[in-house]
């Protein structure tokens, strides 16, 4: 008779080793991977991880990121856009092959965290490669069977930037509903012009205050400041919203 | 590089604290603002992080890691609560 040692999970502030399981493009700057980590034991929906690169001189460069996945297990997904001036990001969407090994840290932070536990309405709003931690609360949404009411407003320069589209796509159901802004290039035939989020796409688009909707914006720490301002403005309490800034502009 | 928030603090502060530091509430000693430390700004150079009250801009907590030390100074809060 064999017995099975059950998994060994490590703390979440010890760094790990993780190895890339898989690559794959999601639009011309971004890429999604797949990082096999033994002992991370899995991961709330909106927690982040800290990567680290270190250089053959020393040198090291920490950075956080996102996690796409919400599951139990030991491996998770990281959806990286590539900064023009970035010191890690253009590593991670270029270089990094399948077999590559990261140093990882996490899983991160209670704040910015839905869990399946919570029943009222839930606003995603993401700006650019802000939709990362809001694509786990979506898949954690579904994978849960919750019966609470989300929406999703997705803020993209053009369709061939969206990340995760054929999934977000069948997500949709009478629970999750999306409604997508393009900033420079709509797809054909789309009804309204190429523009930025205004408030008043905000308040037709998102759910009302009435509703007492938890509501999350990630994207562009411009993007979130704006948007956050235009729904204190739109009478959400500043407590119901929720905010992850990804520095740029 | 634009500032960042009080969420890319976790991992930093996870090699002093216990606990996740990023839903602790912290009273802002200059303008008494009581807020999560998720909200505060971030702002990173190179190793170098300072945390400034979202309200009033106001330095609540430097986090300095050298080679071989970590060191935080916690000069803005005049109070911080953790939930256990």
């Amino acid at each position: 008779m064999t017995t099975v040692a059950p998994p060994v999970i490590s703390a979440s502030n010890v760094w790990k080793v993780g190895t890339v399981a898989s690559v794959h493009t999601e639009s011309p700057t971004g890429r999604s991977l797949m990082i096999d980590v033994p002992g991370w034991g899995g991961n709330l929906a909106g927690q982040h991880l800290d990567l680290r690169l270190s250089a053959p001189d020393g040198y090291q460069a920490v950075r956080s990121y996102s996690i796409a996945s919400a599951s139990p297990g030991d491996r998770l997904e990281l959806a990286v856009d590539r900064l023009p001036d970035g010191e890690v990001s253009p590593y991670l969407v270029d270089d990094v092959q399948v077999g590559d090994q990261l140093e990882i840290r996490g899983p991160l932070g209670g704040w910015f965290v839905w869990r399946p536990e919570q029943t009222e309405p839930v606003q995603l709003i993401g700006g650019g490669s802000g939709i990362v931690p809001l694509v786990a609360m979506a898949r954690a949404h579904a994978a849960s069977g919750s019966t609470a009411k989300f929406r999703l407003l997705y803020s993209v320069r053009s369709p061939q930037d969206v990340f995760f589209a054929d999934e977000l796509a069948s997500l949709t159901s009478p629970n999750f509903e999306i409604t997508w802004v393009y900033t420079r290039e709509t797809p054909a035939g789309w009804p309204t012009a190429a523009g930025r989020l205004s408030p008043s796409v905000l308040k037709t688009a998102t759910i009302p205050a009435a509703e007492k909707p938890t509501v999350f914006v990630c994207g562009p720490t411009g993007f979130v400041e704006s948007v956050a301002d235009w729904l204190v403005a739109l009478d959400h309490p500043a407590a119901s919203v929720k905010t992850e800034r990804f520095g740029g502009k | 590089m634009n500032h960042l928030d009080g969420n890319v603090l976790a991992g930093p502060l996870s090699e002093l604290f216990c606990v996740d530091m990023t839903v602790a509430v912290g009273r802002c000693g200059g303008c008494g603002d009581e807020s999560v430390l998720a909200s505060a700004m971030v702002y990173e150079s190179g190793p170098d992080i300072v945390v400034r009250c979202h309200n009033c801009d106001d330095v609540l907590m430097t986090v300095v890691r050298a080679p071989g030390d970590l060191r935080v100074e916690m000069r803005g809060f005049g109070m911080i609560k953790v939930p256990l």
